[in-house]
């Protein structure tokens, strides 16, 4: 038999083994009323990117809200302070980068983990936002890229849309597609096993920017 | 006589519960689930250490209130605990079916699925799937699944060199230690005996380091980049199993987890059966009760979700090992499966006033803790961890923070009945337990030898010293040893009532009204 069999059936068997020894009554589950936690939230707007913006600088991200017109600019502010010059992109990031940024895009063949440490940073979008943790959970489309570029640089500039915002994780969950490689990012790295005093930055980027995109 | 907590019933009936065969427990001499010493011995121990006692209480009192705050936050945390409870309850009723549709979901995307009974069956299987990638040093997240089967050790003894990249983790490996707790592995460390570790054991860390909780984190850093940039095989274990899509899930802090399970070409999961759920809507749950109850926050900085490969987007060559190590033992009691409900969130280390003062090392097993007290035993077989459901006081503060719910205080008093009850099953001689519960079945059941057992008892004055005897003669010694007896008073309560009401005595008194 083997191991799959054979641990398949001592499940069987357990299942076998009620309450009473005998039938599997006892381990039937009680059926579900269907969630009585909160999946959907009325919360939008304003209200929501502001919930974002101050649960991302609770978990020291750096947040700045623009407009469409004044993302450009946001996004060059950003950079000149980091004094990021070398930056990498996903294929098809579709952002406006200033001029004295040289930007590499991750194509095939691929940057090895090597060659992307010694970039200043890379500049990503988001698939969707969760306002009331202030967690970016990107899905490795075209413009967020492989998880590699925004993992091995020390620097992450995230743009979100106010589009892709909600507010519940329940929410986001349902937004997002299983099959895809998931990385969802809730402020900069961070470790605490140390007497339990939070450090920001151990392995992940040091710093996360966050740009949010309204209207 | 109803219930006893932590006592048989005398006389006692027939087991009621026999399992059909006997359950596959977890074997000896392998992995890191069984005591050296028995609890009472190991936190006699841990208690004499007045720095470790410092370190715990702080490191406890601060998480505590950390999660407590963000506990609070959600309006709806009663009904979240309700649905993680109910959500791994159905899993349990159907495991089999959750795990052949995860093995599916995983192969159907490109993953290999391998099932272990034990740790000796998935130490192998990784070791070998670690010699086929050709490699003889592996990068690995911290996971307790492997440090339970003793994974580091039996891939040592292959040759290969594994190196833990959780901070904590390091701290533990570096220092030649064992980790002490679920989520904070150096909690018995503080950083000045840290950063001793790291000046003595790291090859390339500056002299004048500093026990700057900041400047540790970034010798750590430096010391494991290499390492990360260049592995080609990465280990981890899994939060989440999810049936439906054949995802997995890790939940980290420092993005050593993101690095080992996306930078090497080769992705090794050791994941217990009991940590697959049902449907991806699932997660909705988890994700909000785990990060608040374990590190108290809102959402820990890192999760990764993968689902078998991603062509051009991390490791090629992914595999998921399903280990069962006396989990369907568990299983097999329908009081003590409930255990299995555990995500590893350690809320119920943190308020645990015997873990706050032992620590994680006297427990002897990866799983300490209120929880680890009713795991344990059940992965090993009761026999093999008979001393940890007694290591409680049976104050119910671990039940009321579980994220799922597990009643961890029922489940220690049914495992205690039921290691009486295999005891008393297997051994000839009775107990002192049993002959004492026998003789005071005797004692009570008449009220003229309830009287002279009360006179008989004042000459236990004898043996007290301010109101309290620390040490019985044998059998009652048992008793003594983790705890003070009180002196029997000078005079039993049917003395005083004769001294007091003397005139309105009858004997009806004497016939009892029990």
């Amino acid at each position: 038999m083997s191991a799959r069999d054979d641990v398949l059936a001592r499940i069987r068997a357990a299942a076998r083994t009620g309450a009473d020894g005998t039938g599997p009554a006892s381990f039937a589950a009680a059926p579900s009323p269907g969630p009585r936690y909160r999946t959907r939230s009325e919360l939008a707007g304003p209200e929501l990117l502001e919930l974002l913006a101050s649960r991302l600088t609770d978990y020291r991200a750096l947040v700045h809200l623009a407009s469409a017109a004044t993302l450009a600019d946001e996004i060059g502010a950003a950079l000149r302070r980091r004094q990021a010059r070398r930056i990498v992109v996903p294929p098809a990031l579709r952002l406006p980068l200033p001029g004295f940024v040289t930007a590499t895009a991750d194509t095939r063949p691929f940057l090895s983990p090597a060659e992307l440490a010694a970039f200043d940073g890379v500049v990503t979008r988001a698939a969707v936002a969760v306002a009331e943790t202030g967690t970016i959970v990107l899905d490795g489309s075209p413009d967020q890229g492989r998880r590699a570029i925004s993992l091995v640089p020390d620097y992450h500039l995230c743009v979100v849309e106010a589009g892709q915002v909600v507010h519940l994780v329940p929410e986001a969950v349902a937004r997002l597609a299983a099959g895809r490689p998931l990385t969802w990012i809730s402020g900069p790295s961070a470790t605490s096993d140390i007497e339990l005093e939070r450090v920001e930055g151990v392995h992940g980027p040091r710093t996360l920017e966050v740009v949010l995109v309204s209207g | 006589m109803t219930a006893f907590l932590g006592l048989p019933g005398w006389p006692g009936r027939p087991g009621s519960r026999r399992p059909p065969a006997e359950p596959a427990h977890a074997p000896r001499g392998v992995g890191h689930l069984r005591a050296a010493d028995p609890f009472p011995v190991a936190a006699r121990r841990a208690l004499a250490d007045a720095q470790l006692r410092r370190n715990l209480g702080k490191a406890t009192t601060t998480i505590r209130a950390k999660r407590a705050a963000v506990v609070s936050e959600l309006p709806d945390w009663e009904e979240l605990r309700a649905a993680g409870e109910a959500i791994k309850t159905a899993t349990m009723a159907d495991l089999d079916r959750h795990l052949e549709q995860l093995d599916a979901a995983v192969t159907a995307r490109g993953g290999t699925v391998h099932w272990a009974r034990d740790a000796i069956e998935a130490n192998n299987i990784v070791t070998a799937l670690v010699q086929a990638a050709g490699a003889t040093e592996v990068v690995k997240v911290k996971s307790l699944a492997t440090d339970e089967i003793g994974l580091n050790d039996a891939l040592a003894a292959a040759g290969i060199a594994a190196y833990e990249t959780d901070l904590a983790e390091l701290i533990v490996q570096l220092g030649h230690d064992r980790p002490s707790h679920v989520l904070v592995p150096a909690i018995h460390r503080n950083r000045s005996e840290i950063r001793d570790i790291f000046l003595r054991e790291m090859n390339d860390v500056s002299p004048d380091l500093t026990d700057d909780p900041a400047a540790l984190a970034e010798a750590a850093r430096q010391h494991l980049r290499r390492k990360f940039l260049s592995a080609t095989v990465g280990i981890s274990g899994a939060n989440f199993g999810v049936a439906e899509t054949g995802t997995l899930c890790v939940v980290e802090s420092e993005g050593n987890g993101r690095m080992c399970v996306t930078l090497p070409q080769t992705l090794i999961t050791v994941m217990g059966i009991e940590k697959v759920i049902p449907s991806w809507a699932d997660l909705g749950v988890f994700l909000q009760l785990l990060p608040r109850s374990s590190t108290g926050e809102r959402m820990n900085p890192y999760t990764s979700m993968w689902t078998g490969v991603t062509p051009g987007d991390g490791p090629q060559s992914v595999h998921l090992v399903l280990l069962d190590n006396g989990r369907t033992a568990a299983l097999a009691d329908p009081v003590g499966r409930a255990a299995l409900h555990c995500i590893r969130c350690s809320a119920c280390l943190n308020v645990c006033p015997v873990y706050e003062r032992t620590g994680g090392h006297a427990y002897g097993s990866v799983y300490p803790g209120p929880i680890g007290a009713v795991l344990s035993p059940q992965l090993t077989g009761i026999e093999d961890n008979a001393s940890l459901p007694y290591a409680s006081s049976l104050c119910g503060a671990c039940y009321d923070v579980c994220p799922v719910k597990i009643n961890i205080p029922e489940l220690l008093v049914h495992l205690r009945a039921r290691h009486v009850e295999e005891a008393r099953r297997t051994q000839r001689l009775p107990s002192a337990e049993a002959i004492t519960m026998a003789a005071a079945s005797y004692v009570l059941a008449d009220p003229g030898r309830l009287a002279a057992a009360q006179s008989a008892s004042r000459s236990g004055r004898l043996l007290g010293r301010r109101g309290r005897i620390t040490a019985l003669p044998p059998p009652l010694a048992a008793w003594t040893r983790a705890r003070d007896a009180p002196v029997p008073p000078p005079q039993t309560f049917r003395q005083w009532w004769q001294g007091h009401h003397g005139d309105d005595r009858g004997d009806r008194d004497d016939r009892g009204d029990q």
